[in-house]
């Protein structure tokens, strides 16, 4: 290419970069770039733009500055492009996306919490699903939002909440890293006296030892169940949400055991049909050729 | 030119042609080193007068146009482009005719294409390519995949013969994308792509294309392997470790997984 790049046009292959960069490793792709692009104006615009959408698409998991515990940062929990609601400690991080950590704390005000009838849903549900964390994520958290309806004060009205699930294991030095992400959307219906539920979950992997291959998978699934007292509906709710999970896992599990002999073997075979290797022989050019068709029985 | 290697080895697999360009468009002057360095899926054209495809890469190309190894001629056509020699261009159509044959048997379909030209050293460089679509609109012979493409490239340098004996060189790559899509399971893809290298000196008794055709079955055989047991399962072992199967839970197992 013989023209130069605009800076636009630099930023936005940055920017292209970063966004795509796998689980956990988007500070590495961060140092590559900055050096391909050899102009700082550009990359620090373009991390300033890119860090907060990777963030809030991978869920990423930040300890609080007191280090009493963790926040997730979600497009659900954002206050302003560098808040974050924490609801289960009633707090508001701000959040400085390039480096990736949390800088400073505050309570949350009244504008920025729920009301105490949505709260309830929300904390029995929230309760239930640390249980069901602490069961089936080694290293997983959770936080659960109010995303619609927050100041809605007693039964009559629809709200919605949602559970956002993230777990991420950073394994560098073993050149592998993973993400698994869950987000059910609650919609509490007030008409109908149900509850909707909507699940994606969405799980990568990555390893890169002499290679680079990569796992990308995701699932949505829907279901319901009545409306219930905060306590009842937490419980139904997590026990769907850990139903669906666990047999997502379980389909995964059988992708991969299907990958030798079905999958895999539609792109290449282990061993040809005759279960021996190519018979490579030392003849003249066309016997060599009509040998093997010979051997092999099959007609040219 | 280290720093764009890495992000090569970090970009997902399926996104490598996006960030190839991107990579050439912010540094032309290593164009031709990230040309030759980083792998990209193959392309393929119709030899117009044969009716068959060939595989286009940097080892069949003059200018902008490239030679069909059917026909040996250049698409577009091309005034005095590279052609081997007539001794080399016997070879290369023999090699042809053996790996289609090869090709179909381990792969029930997809495209081949051999190239040959002398080299600087007396000898002579081989390079042996295959694309196959495993899809099921594709080649895919048991319709599991919805998308399914494998890409191989292997690079095999002769040396001159010396007493019988040749010494070998070969580099092959392989790039690969699966996916499986259903109502139970969702999206499940897997894509990736490895390299690797293998010398052997050989006894030129049977002929080149014998010594180079087992060393290539040989190494493709080791990446499938590595693929499917080693890449393909450090994969499944990080979802496990981010979410055990429940038998291991209701176990109560300490956590000895080491990822």
């Amino acid at each position: 290419m013989a023209e130069e790049l605009t800076d636009k046009q630099k930023i936005e292959i940055a920017k292209w970069f970063l966004i795509n960069s796998p689980p956990g490793e988007i500070q590495y792709v961060a140092k590559d770039i900055r050096s391909v692009l050899k102009d700082d104006n550009a990359y620090e615009t373009a991390a300033s733009e890119s860090f907060p959408l990777y963030n809030k698409s991978h869920l990423i998991c930040l300890q609080l500055p007191d280090r009493s515990g963790d926040v997730l940062v979600t497009s659900f929990s954002e206050i302003d492009e560098n808040e974050y609601l924490d609801p289960r400690t009633a707090q508001v991080v701000k959040v400085d996306h390039v480096k990736q950590v949390c800088t400073e704390m505050r309570p949350a005000n009244d504008e920025e919490l729920p009301s105490p009838y949505i709260e309830e849903y929300r904390c029995a549900l929230d309760a239930e699903s640390i249980k069901y964390i602490s069961e089936a994520y080694p290293k997983g958290f959770s936080s659960v939002y109010c995303v619609s309806g927050k100041d809605v004060e007693e039964p009559g009205s629809d709200f919605e909440l949602v559970i956002v699930i993230s777990a991420a294991r950073h394994s560098p030095q073993n050149f592998c890293n993973g993400s698994w992400c869950s987000i059910w959307n609650i919609e509490f219906k007030d008409d109908l006296q149900m509850v909707e539920v909507s699940g994606r979950m969405q799980v990568g992997a990555h390893y890169f030892e002499e290679g680079n291959v990569q796992l990308d998978a995701k699932h949505e699934c829907k279901d319901s169940t009545i409306l219930q007292s905060p306590d009842d509906c937490a419980i139904s709710l997590i026990n769907i949400i850990r139903h669906h999970e666990t047999e997502y896992l379980t389909s995964l599990q059988a992708s991969y055991s299907n990958l030798p002999d079905t999958t895999f073997k539609d792109l290449r075979r282990k061993l040809p049909v005759t279960r021996t290797l190519f018979p490579w022989h030392n003849t003249m050019q066309f016997s060599l050729t009509r040998d093997i068709t010979r051997e092999l029985g099959i007609g040219k | 030119m280290e720093a764009a290697m890495g992000l090569m080895r970090r970009i997902p697999p399926k996104l490598t042609e996006t960030a190839l360009s991107a990579l050439l468009s912010l540094l032309p002057d290593h164009s031709s080193d990230l040309l030759s360095q980083v792998d990209q899926p193959l392309q393929v054209l119709c030899d117009v007068d044969c009716g068959k495809e060939f595989i286009l890469c940097e080892y069949n190309r003059d200018a902008d146009s490239y030679r069909s190894p059917w026909s040996n001629k250049y698409h577009p056509p091309l005034e005095d482009g590279l052609h081997p020699s007539a001794d080399l261009r016997k070879l290369e159509i023999e090699a042809n005719d053996i790996f289609a044959i090869y090709r179909d048997q381990y792969y029930e379909g997809g495209i081949s294409s051999v190239y040959m030209w002398e080299d600087e050293n007396e000898g002579f460089v081989g390079c042996f390519l295959i694309k196959k679509d495993g899809s099921k609109s594709g080649h895919g012979r048991r319709g599991n995949l919805q998308e399914g493409a494998w890409d191989a490239i292997h690079v095999i340098e002769v040396g001159p013969e010396e007493e019988g004996i040749a010494h070998y060189c070969l580099t092959s790559t392989v790039m690969l994308s699966m996916t499986t899509k259903d109502e139970s399971s969702g999206i499940f893809n897997l894509s990736g792509s490895i390299r690797r290298q293998m010398s052997m000196d050989l006894s030129v008794a049977e002929g080149h294309l014998c010594n180079m055709g087992r060393m290539i079955e040989e190494l493709e055989g080791k990446l499938r392997n590595s693929l499917d047991q080693v890449y393909f399962g450090k994969t499944k072992e990080m979802v496990c470790t981010l979410r055990p199967p429940s038998e291991l839970l209701q176990m109560r197992l300490p956590d000895s997984r080491d990822v």
